[in-house]
């Protein structure tokens, strides 16, 4: 079983299924977006979580209160250099009030991880080698002090705009 | 001016510590190159043709005596002491390397500066008028927002791997000067319905491969809700621009492609959804920030000085120097005065350790301790005494930096060009050293009167020739450097785009083709009160085409046109 990090290296009991691949009847499955606003009645024999994958050129405009109470959104960052998926990510926190697992999936390098972490996403699939060692070995690189106001209170120590983050 | 409080302090050593961690990493070889580039990109640092280039932030172009000291000992230190002011109103410096960098960036984080955000796909330095705070025609100090923009831009986690990169200028006055019509969003102070300032929003201009002038997205826009509405735009920016192709990907393109209706559309929608107060600046914020842009309390003084009156009499440099390069202030008996870096001969915008400690000094002595960077690649005193005008005139003399031609012919606009940078086409500086001194003679250079003359070594434009009454854009021509004029642009209120005027000239004949462009403007003028723009927009640019590309029509009568036709 394959591992991420969500604060330390956990393992992952979540499987991502292929449109053209059957649902399993057990376990937790991140299916497409396109598949699970298709899917409704086809996951109810499911024994276990759905979480849905959603690309970086998704949009979130139909079943937006049914998307808002799964427990994993996975986004993609097919390149590091693409930032579609900060902005996904802060509309599921704030407009959507996703409250569940944000995932980042892709090419993803540690600089980045506290910049998503402050848009809300708490998950990481890590595949580059260096950003693992490092995770695994040190503290996040971030920068505490923050002009905006994070989404994501954990991170980061709040700029006294609002103020309300301990650090 | 904005001082670092102790946040702004421990954010920016933060930053710093972080810098060079990514450094050591990519120095050990935990990261690759094309890994390593947005993280040293996202700090100013440039892989150019011979050395790392680092451009350091200026924000909005303003800087203390004690900064302009620190740029003069990083350019002696660490560079060939020299710096190079930008249109960005920052300062790049073209000889470092990259493991000197990190040392670099704690010497600016002692005065308070940083080099974050200066290139990238991110928001970069936010400009604004040279003469905010003292201007006669200003409505409003745009450097308060200038700072607000900064500080909310500064680090934005959602939007430092946006499409491209995205330039924002503000501008306060009645005349713009701060080229707001060619920036991914311009914003104009203006005076509201009910007697309150409101900004004007304008957005999707820009240059490079394609200019585009910004369109107005909202006439009216209630100021303490800037930075909710500026983060709705970028976000449509960063989920909707186009990432498939480098030259399409700036918001310009996606303004053109969806129309500038349906782009408010969206962006009004994303607006309406967006948590406005966790976004918007509170008050008391707003107020903090402000405090630090009180005017300089300068008393009122007699708007004639007998020792500038007499020297001006005596000293017919110093009388040019006076025409051109001082400007009024809103207090009477003081002045802004316009330092050009651009003396005949030498690099535009380019002002050696010496120069910028003499410019602090003067600061320090008689300006009040604040220097702006201009548009135009010069500096500016803004806060100057009439009584001490020759004082500093004479500092200036000294320094070598007396040139009297801000805003005439030989004050260009021009990017590094092929000397530098790896991605030009053709070289720009040695084309503006010749023109410069082709005009440099001082009367002529009066007489032709404001022109803006631009050249960009390659199209990405970074000379912004697209806006220049005259703008030179170098190509390749079968592996020869060739050079493209264009004519009638306006980087101003009136903006507009210059026209191509016809085939390249190899750089051995370009002067000369000048030469002819400024001859027929002299002609063709109504009178010396007409400028060559006002010249060219009321003839057109058949005139000049002619008189380049068809001499011997133009000597026979005017009977260019038909003899087109053959």
């Amino acid at each position: 079983m394959s591992e991420y990090y969500r604060g330390g290296f956990l393992e992952d009991t979540w499987v991502y299924i292929n449109d053209d691949a059957p649902v399993p009847e057990t376990g937790n499955v991140i299916v497409s977006l396109t598949r699970w606003r298709a899917g409704g009645a086809c996951f109810s024999d499911l024994q276990g979580q759905v979480g849905v994958f959603v690309e970086p050129d998704d949009v979130f405009h139909e079943h937006t209160d049914r998307l808002s109470k799964l427990s994993l959104v996975s986004l993609s960052f097919p390149k590091f250099s693409d930032g579609r998926g900060y902005s996904q990510a802060r509309m599921l926190r704030e407009q959507l009030g996703f409250e569940g697992e944000i995932r980042g999936r892709g090419e993803i390098l540690l600089d980045q991880i506290p910049l998503m972490m402050r848009c809300g996403i708490d998950a990481f699939e890590v595949c580059h080698e260096p950003t693992i060692a490092a995770l695994k070995s040190e503290a996040l690189p971030g920068i505490m002090h923050t002009y905006q106001s994070p989404v994501n209170d954990r991170f980061g120590r709040l700029r006294r705009w609002r103020g309300q983050i301990q650090g | 001016m904005y001082r670092y409080d102790e946040f702004d302090q421990a954010f920016v050593e933060e930053r710093c510590r972080q810098f060079r961690d990514q450094v050591e990493r990519r120095l050990k070889g935990d990261i690759s190159e094309d890994q390593f580039k947005p993280l040293r990109l996202q700090n100013g640092l440039y892989l150019q043709l011979h050395a790392y280039m680092l451009r350091v932030a200026v924000p909005y172009g303003v800087l203390s005596a004690r900064q302009l000291r620190k740029l003069g000992e990083i350019a002696r230190r660490f560079d060939r002491g020299f710096g190079h002011f930008t249109t960005r109103q920052n300062i790049q410096f073209n000889w470092i390397k990259l493991e000197e960098a990190p040392d670099i960036l704690d010497e600016l984080a002692r005065v308070g500066m940083h080099a974050i955000q200066t290139s990238g796909n991110c928001i970069r330095n936010t400009t604004t008028d040279p003469f905010a705070g003292v201007a006669i025609d200003e409505i409003e100090d745009p450097r308060v927002w200038a700072e607000i923009i900064r500080q909310w831009s500064t680090i934005h986690p959602e939007f430092l791997f946006l499409p491209r990169k995205f330039k924002i200028a503000i501008t306060g006055a009645a005349e713009d000067r701060a080229a707001i019509a060619f920036h991914d969003i311009g914003i104009r102070i203006v005076m509201g319905k009910e007697g309150r300032s409101e900004f004007s929003i304008y957005v999707g201009g820009g240059q490079g491969r394609t200019p585009v002038v910004a369109s107005l997205i909202r006439p009216f826009l209630k100021k303490e809700q800037l930075l909710s509405y500026l983060e709705a735009i970028l976000r449509v920016y960063n989920l909707h621009g186009r990432r498939d192709n480098l030259y399409k990907s700036r918001i310009k393109i996606l303004v053109k492609a969806l129309g500038i209706e349906e782009f408010k559309r969206q962006v009004d929608e994303e607006w309406e959804k967006l948590d406005k107060p966790s976004i918007d600046l509170p008050i008391e914020e707003y107020e903090r920030i402000a405090a630090y842009f009180e005017p300089v309390n300068l008393q009122a003084a007699p708007i004639q000085n007998e020792q500038v009156t007499a020297r001006e009499k005596a000293d017919p440099a110093f009388a040019a120097f006076k025409r051109n390069n001082v400007f009024a202030h809103r207090v009477p008996g003081h002045v802004s005065v316009a330092i050009a870096l651009k003396e005949p001969g030498k690099i535009p915008g380019d002002a050696s350790a010496d120069q910028m400690d003499a410019v602090a000094e003067l600061a320090e002595r008689f300006g009040h301790d604040e220097i702006r960077v201009t548009y135009s690649q010069n500096l500016v005193l803004p806060n100057i005494a009439l009584s001490d005008l020759v004082a500093v005139y004479d500092g200036l003399v000294a320094a070598g930096l007396c040139s009297a031609n801000f805003e005439l012919i030989s004050d260009i606009i021009a990017c590094p060009g092929l000397d530098y940078c790896n991605l030009a086409n053709a070289r720009a500086i040695p084309i503006a050293q010749d023109i410069a001194k082709r005009f440099g003679e001082q009367k002529k250079a009066e007489d032709i009167g404001p022109l803006r003359f631009n050249i960009s070594g390659c199209i990405n434009a970074c000379g912004h020739h697209h806006s220049g009454n005259i703008g030179i854009l170098g190509v390749d021509k079968k592996g020869t450097e060739h050079y493209q004029i264009t004519l009638g642009g306006s980087p101003g209120d009136d903006a507009s785009i210059g026209s191509i005027l016809g085939p390249s000239f190899p750089a051995e004949d370009l002067p000369e083709a000048i030469e002819t462009i400024v001859a027929i403007y002299l002609e063709k003028r109504e009178n010396p009160k007409e400028s060559f723009l006002a010249t060219y927009r009321r003839i057109g640019k058949e005139p000049f085409k002619d008189a380049l590309y068809n001499p011997n029509a133009l000597n026979s009568g005017g009977q260019s046109d038909a003899l087109e036709e053959v």
